[in-house]
């Protein structure tokens, strides 16, 4: 009955959120806007991305989704070393790791971002991001790595338990309006938000 | 392609076990390179960007997200009225969307990257992406080993099925969708207003 007040309400209260932070946002140790920004305009990219989400649903019957290629990895590496066990296993039952059509799609990505970066000059060939080296120091490699694998864990095991990622949830299940990815996708950004502002306290 | 004539309201979330078939691993490599390609153009594949925006500094990940949704659900909504396409909804479990999408979230500030933008940073050259990667493959089997406790326990715990935001407010799709990508846009005007970048 009253979408129009409550949606107005909703966008006032981002909006008011938003300025506090952006002002907050100076006293942490580094400033993520001395890096380059993105190539194209990030309003392009997304429509562009919600371009490309029709034609996965009309072509694919899919949605974009990422993460569940993770599993399908870590699937095939459970049967080629303990067959009978990965066999049992309750996901695996329902979600047999086969080569499918995420599994493709997300192979591919990594060869899409290489002929963006190559096209624009913006081939990075590093292996600590400049803004990691300016906040936990240069040749922290082993940091990194450990930090990196660490928080994949936590976040392919919460992406199965949230049922999605950044990508399932926050793209394809938040633009069918399904009331649980509105939900997981914010807490992606709270637990971030909250992790995040720590780690980069001076 | 789906069948116009058959008129359906929301696909099944079953996935077909089968092998797929040539056509549609081709299709989705079409398509992966298309989103590998915006990702990186988006500049979502940059650590400094992801981690800006968890810091609330660099905002492009939510303006790259708003409007791909906006985008996104009027042409799904549109293409399903005169049903072109199949919805794919992911049942609503609110407590495994809340602990799930939190644990996620502190794995997503400690590596800086996620599930499809790290594929994007390995891609224009990052190879800390492939730490990131190894993690997501352990994680993922971690939580395959206890998907069957996680499945009697925790994974019913507030179960809503299929449930959509117009349906969960009573409010009709035709009204809804055009209300809410209007304010999804006064959003986006708003970031484009208050945020440096």
């Amino acid at each position: 009955m009253s979408t129009g007040t409550c949606g107005r309400a909703l966008g006032l209260a981002l909006g008011t959120a938003l300025l506090p932070c952006s002002v907050g946002a100076a006293e942490l140790a580094v400033d993520a806007r001395q890096y380059p920004g993105p190539a194209w305009s990030p309003y392009l990219v997304g429509a562009l991305l919600g371009v490309l989400s029709w034609l996965t649903f009309y072509f694919s019957d899919k949605p974009i989704g990422a993460s569940a290629f993770y599993a399908t990895v870590a699937g095939m590496l459970g049967k080629l070393f303990a067959k009978k066990h990965t066999e049992k296993l309750a996901y695996y039952k329902t979600n047999p790791p086969v080569a499918d059509w995420e599994f493709a799609f997300v192979i591919a990505t990594v060869g899409g971002a290489f002929l963006a970066a190559y096209s624009g000059g913006e081939i990075t060939g590093e292996w600590l991001p400049p803004m990691w080296e300016a906040r936990f120091g240069a040749g922290t490699f082993g940091l990194r790595a450990l930090v990196a694998v660490l928080g994949g864990i936590l976040m392919a095991f919460g992406a199965r338990l949230a049922g999605g990622c950044t990508s399932g949830h926050g793209i394809s299940g938040t633009l069918q309006l399904n009331v649980g990815s509105w939900i997981a996708v914010i807490c992606f950004f709270v637990g971030g938000i909250a992790v995040a502002r720590p780690l980069f306290a001076p | 392609m789906i069948d116009p004539g058959k008129s359906v309201k929301t696909s099944s979330v079953a996935e077909p076990a089968a092998v797929e078939s040539g056509g549609r691993i081709l299709s989705a490599l079409l398509f992966g390179l298309a989103f590998g390609f915006l990702l990186q153009k988006g500049g979502v594949g940059k650590y400094h960007i992801l981690i800006g925006q968890l810091l609330l500094q660099d905002f492009t990940v939510v303006k790259v997200m708003l409007t791909a949704i906006v985008v996104g659900m009027v042409g799904i909504f549109t293409l399903h009225r005169f049903a072109k396409v199949n919805l794919h909804l992911k049942p609503t479990r609110i407590v495994p969307n809340i602990i799930g999408g939190l644990i996620f979230g502190a794995g997503f500030a400690l590596i800086g990257y996620c599930p499809g933008t790290v594929a994007a940073a390995l891609g224009q050259g990052n190879y800390d992406g492939l730490f990131a990667m190894a993690g997501l493959i352990i994680g993922s089997y971690l939580y395959a080993e206890f998907s069957q406790p996680l499945k009697s326990s925790v994974e019913q715990w507030g179960e809503k099925g299929k449930l959509m935001l117009p349906e969960a407010l009573r409010i009709p799709r035709p009204v809804f969708i055009p209300v809410f990508a209007c304010v999804l846009i006064g959003v986006l005007f708003a970031l484009d207003r208050f945020t440096v970048r």
